[in-house]
């Protein structure tokens, strides 16, 4: 029994389409059975909303009278510099630039409120932000400085280019020293007071999908609200790691890069966020639909919390010295019960992705599925599986010999 | 007996008297301090859980007011923007008293302002700047 993305398609425009979500989809087939299912499951939505460092938009303002370029000089959005190494008047504004005269860490721990994600998210929210430029000048671009007003509507294309986003599992973080630290896994208490975590499951994306057998290059998404395709595999993508017997990885494995339109997305879920300590990132909703192609596709997503196991990473030496190795091995539905056990120590644990927002959004996305305004995708090719070679390499530094 | 979770507003001339120890020894009240930021001669902040009868706690709050301390639930200082709340769970591991605790069911953060301590602890840890405590 076998399905295609076209014959889903069509259900999917008849509004005969059966979606279930990745939490859905455990008890339905718990009752009904995994051939009775796979027949009648066409798709299952699955949902993610963490913070994702690796993202940012692209924009094209528009040129202005006289000419300005951009590209070469230097611009910032609310004072949050973009980068303009582009044509005129194309910039790139990541979600973890700063401010230049944030004090970072100078006052330890620094606060990080205020960057680039945050104008994205008042962006989306149809906000004005302040664009400040200057440039050299040339004879065809002539202008030299720009201060204006600017908001989305303004602006040709607005494009959220997301390069690493919603991994496929992530490590669990605590600090065996004995001071406070500051990290992106949010603020560990020392002597492992706490550990947090950052990952939605069972109804994470890659995590349904395990081995890339239907997310691929052009697979459409929800994406910030809005509608969005994944352009490829994200930076650091991992595939070859340990897994599970049923292929589940073990530790951060795979990644997806992701692009949308940003007019069409809402702040709800873009959000700016602040990581004391440590800088500002984006928290982006991501919700993946899988069409549940046969049997084989179905089986995984059943995947439950119990069944996907991670490691534990002490982030005060280990993570920074770049040290292999793990404190242990914890499932998710005992880091959701609220405390784990690492060497025979309980350790009170804090999500730093939201389940009740990953739920939200795969609902959203059954919902526009069975409204028949979203139709699946047929990936012009997978993302680099398991044997694809495909290897996460750290940098080789060969020192510069000076003349 | 009752229990109260105050904060307490000292104006510059009373940061210098014996007030607490008045509270326990004239009106038999049991007072907890949770925090405390006096500044000799210009003002004082304090946080108290003051336990006793009814009658001996008001009393003992009326006497507070009357030296010219403000005195206000400790509740109004603490703010849980649920707007701004993603439910994430982040500042549940760190909150002492457990005033910010998870529906394990649903995951749902909810803040029980009443077991709050306002301790400060979950200000820095909430990534979408949704606690705030007003001094």
């Amino acid at each position: 029994m076998s399905k295609t993305i076209e014959e889903i398609n069509e259900k999917i425009r008849q509004g005969k389409a059966l979606v279930l979500t990745a939490e859905e989809i455990i008890d339905y087939v718990a009752e009904k059975g995994v051939k009775k299912a796979t027949q009648e499951v066409d798709v299952v939505t699955t949902g993610t909303f963490g913070p994702m460092c690796s993202s940012g938009a692209y924009f094209n303002i528009g040129h202005t009278k006289p000419r300005i370029k951009l590209g070469g000089g230097k611009a910032y959005l609310n004072d949050v510099p973009v980068y303009v190494g582009l044509a005129a008047v194309d910039f790139f504004l990541g979600a973890a630039a700063l401010p230049e005269d944030d004090p970072r860490n100078k006052i330890y721990p620094g606060k990080f409120s205020y960057g680039g994600a945050y104008v994205i998210e008042e962006l989306v929210a149809g906000k004005d932000v302040r664009l400040t430029a200057t440039a050299y000048g040339t004879d065809c671009y002539p202008r030299k400085t720009l201060e204006t007003y600017i908001s989305l509507k303004d602006m040709n294309e607005a494009v959220l280019f997301n390069i690493r986003n919603a991994y496929q599992n992530y490590n669990v973080a605590v600090n065996l020293s004995d001071r406070v630290i500051y990290t992106y896994m949010g603020v560990l208490q020392p002597r492992m007071g706490n550990a947090t975590y950052c990952s939605a499951g069972q109804l994470s994306p890659l995590l349904n999908d395990p081995y890339y057998k239907t997310i691929g290059i052009g697979t459409r998404i929800f994406l910030g609200g809005g509608i969005g395709y994944i352009v490829g595999n994200g930076t650091q993508h991992n595939p070859d790691v340990k897994r599970t017997d049923e292929g589940v990885p073990k530790m951060p494995a795979g990644t997806l890069a992701v692009k949308g339109d940003l007019k069409m997305m809402s702040p709800r879920w873009l959000r700016g966020t602040s990581f004391t300590g440590y800088g500002v990132t984006l928290t982006v909703g991501i919700g993946v639909p899988i069409p549940i192609l046969n049997e084989e596709i179905l089986r995984y997503t059943l995947v439950k919390d119990e069944e996907i196991w991670t490691q534990v990473v002490d982030y005060s030496e280990a993570y920074p010295q770049f040290i292999p190795g793990s404190l242990g091995e914890v499932n998710y539905h005992q880091l959701k019960s609220g405390k784990i056990i690492i060497q025979g120590k309980e350790v009170p644990t804090s999500g730093l992705s939201s389940y009740v927002r990953a739920k939200e959004i795969a609902q959203i996305l059954k919902g526009w599925i069975e409204a028949g305004k979203f139709f699946l995708t047929k990936p012009v090719e997978l993302l680099p599986s398991v044997d694809s070679g495909v290897v996460f390499k750290p940098l080789k530094e060969r020192p510069i010999r000076k003349k | 007996m009752q229990k109260k979770r105050v904060v307490l507003n000292y104006p510059p001339h009373i940061v210098e008297q014996p007030v607490i120890s008045k509270l326990v020894k004239d009106f038999d009240l049991t007072v907890n301090i949770l925090r405390a930021h006096v500044t000799p001669r210009e003002e004082g902040r304090l946080v108290l859980e003051i336990t006793g009868k009814r009658q001996t706690l008001e009393a003992g709050i009326n006497y507070l007011r009357e030296l010219g301390i403000e005195v206000q639930p400790l509740a109004q200082d603490v703010r849980w923007y649920e707007d701004r709340c993603t439910h994430c769970t982040a500042c549940i591991s760190i909150c002492p008293p457990k005033a910010l605790d998870v529906n394990r069911k649903t995951m749902e953060v909810f803040f029980k302002r009443e077991k709050c301590i306002a301790c400060g602890l979950c200000i820095p840890v909430c990534p979408y700047h949704a606690m705030e405590i007003l001094f």
